[in-house]
């Protein structure tokens, strides 16, 4: 899968380094912006009080 | 050696193949690594990232409402507040009836660090816990800051800001501050109570004695025990110490950290 993705990218050993890197970089941001504000939404609440 | 050449070349061409093939259980170890390492990244971001940013938001807002409130009572009272006298009297209860997560206080407790102060609204919801601009809890059945009675306030103990974060590090005499339109109300940490998660009786007047008349004003802070988990609640209970209007300014051993609060 990765392996797959490694030989799609072109380009030298350096630029394909830096496209993982940027790769990465895009799915860490989505991830933090937009999909683990969501899965927190679906997630069971944290509860902290008495009741 | 050269009859060897023929053969090694093919093992290695095969071997090659081998690895280009896309293998059902290398794609399924695979996933199951990003799926591990998906996990671990969003805890990361509950516990730190997401914790950091609404714990910044929560007590800007705080500072914001408590300098407002500074300057409201500067406005009535003129620029030089009234000489202060040896006792304020009784402390001034607000009987304003706050609807469901309308903020009338903010919490700053000095052993829970620098900006720990955060607003405290009407209602325990995640409307109020996990909001960017609130943060902290008041239970509507129990009573007002300054009146006789329990005080009774809920915040996040890890993620979402954790208003209660450091609520173990607590000792006793420890100040906790609870600013509101009318003033400045002091409590003091008295105790730590470990409880269930269903023992509502730690918000009663009298906690555990929900038969009792109070004669005391304390303030009961509650949060999940042990960090990181709710299976249990942690209470802390104060006694108040003092009362001040808004217009006798912070209390002195805070002046200087509440002043910093305006910029």
């Amino acid at each position: 899968m990765y392996g797959a993705l490694w030989r799609i990218l072109p380009g030298p050993v350096w630029l394909r380094i830096i496209l993982v890197l940027l790769l990465v970089a895009a799915a860490v941001f989505a991830l933090f912006t937009w999909v683990f504000p969501w899965v927190d939404g679906i997630l069971n609440p944290i509860n902290v009080t008495v009741e | 050696m050269s009859e060897s050449h023929p053969e090694a070349r093919r093992e290695r061409r095969s071997a090659h193949g081998r690895r280009n093939r896309v293998s059902v259980v290398g794609v399924l170890g695979e996933l199951l690594l990003t799926a591990g390492v998906l996990i671990l990244m969003f805890l990361g971001w509950q516990l730190w990232w997401n914790d950091a940013i609404m714990a910044g938001q929560q007590s800007s807002a705080a500072s914001e409402r408590s300098s407002e409130w500074l300057e409201q009572a500067r406005e009535t009272q003129g620029e030089t507040p009234p000489p202060a006298p040896a006792d304020y009297g009784e402390p001034v209860v607000d009987a304003t009836d706050y609807g469901n997560g309308d903020p009338f206080a903010v919490m700053y407790v000095p052993r829970f660090g620098e900006d720990s102060q955060r607003n405290i609204a009407e209602g325990y919801g995640l409307d109020v816990l996990n909001s960017f601009d609130l943060g902290v809890g008041h239970y509507p059945d129990t009573q007002m800051p300054g009146e006789v009675g329990n005080f009774a306030i809920a915040a996040h103990r890890s993620a979402y800001g954790g208003g209660m974060h450091e609520i173990e590090q607590l000792q006793l005499g420890d100040a906790i501050y609870i600013q509101t339109k009318d003033g400045w109300y002091t409590y003091r940490f008295r105790d730590f109570e470990y409880v269930t998660p269903e023992t509502v009786d730690v918000l009663a007047p009298v906690p555990h004695h929900p038969e009792l008349a109070a004669a005391d004003r304390i303030v009961t802070l509650t949060s999940c025990n042990p960090l990181f988990s709710t299976a249990e609640r942690i209470i802390a209970y104060g006694v108040l110490e003092s009362w001040q209007p808004g217009s006798a300014g912070p209390p002195a051993e805070i002046a200087e950290t509440v002043a910093t609060w305006g910029n």
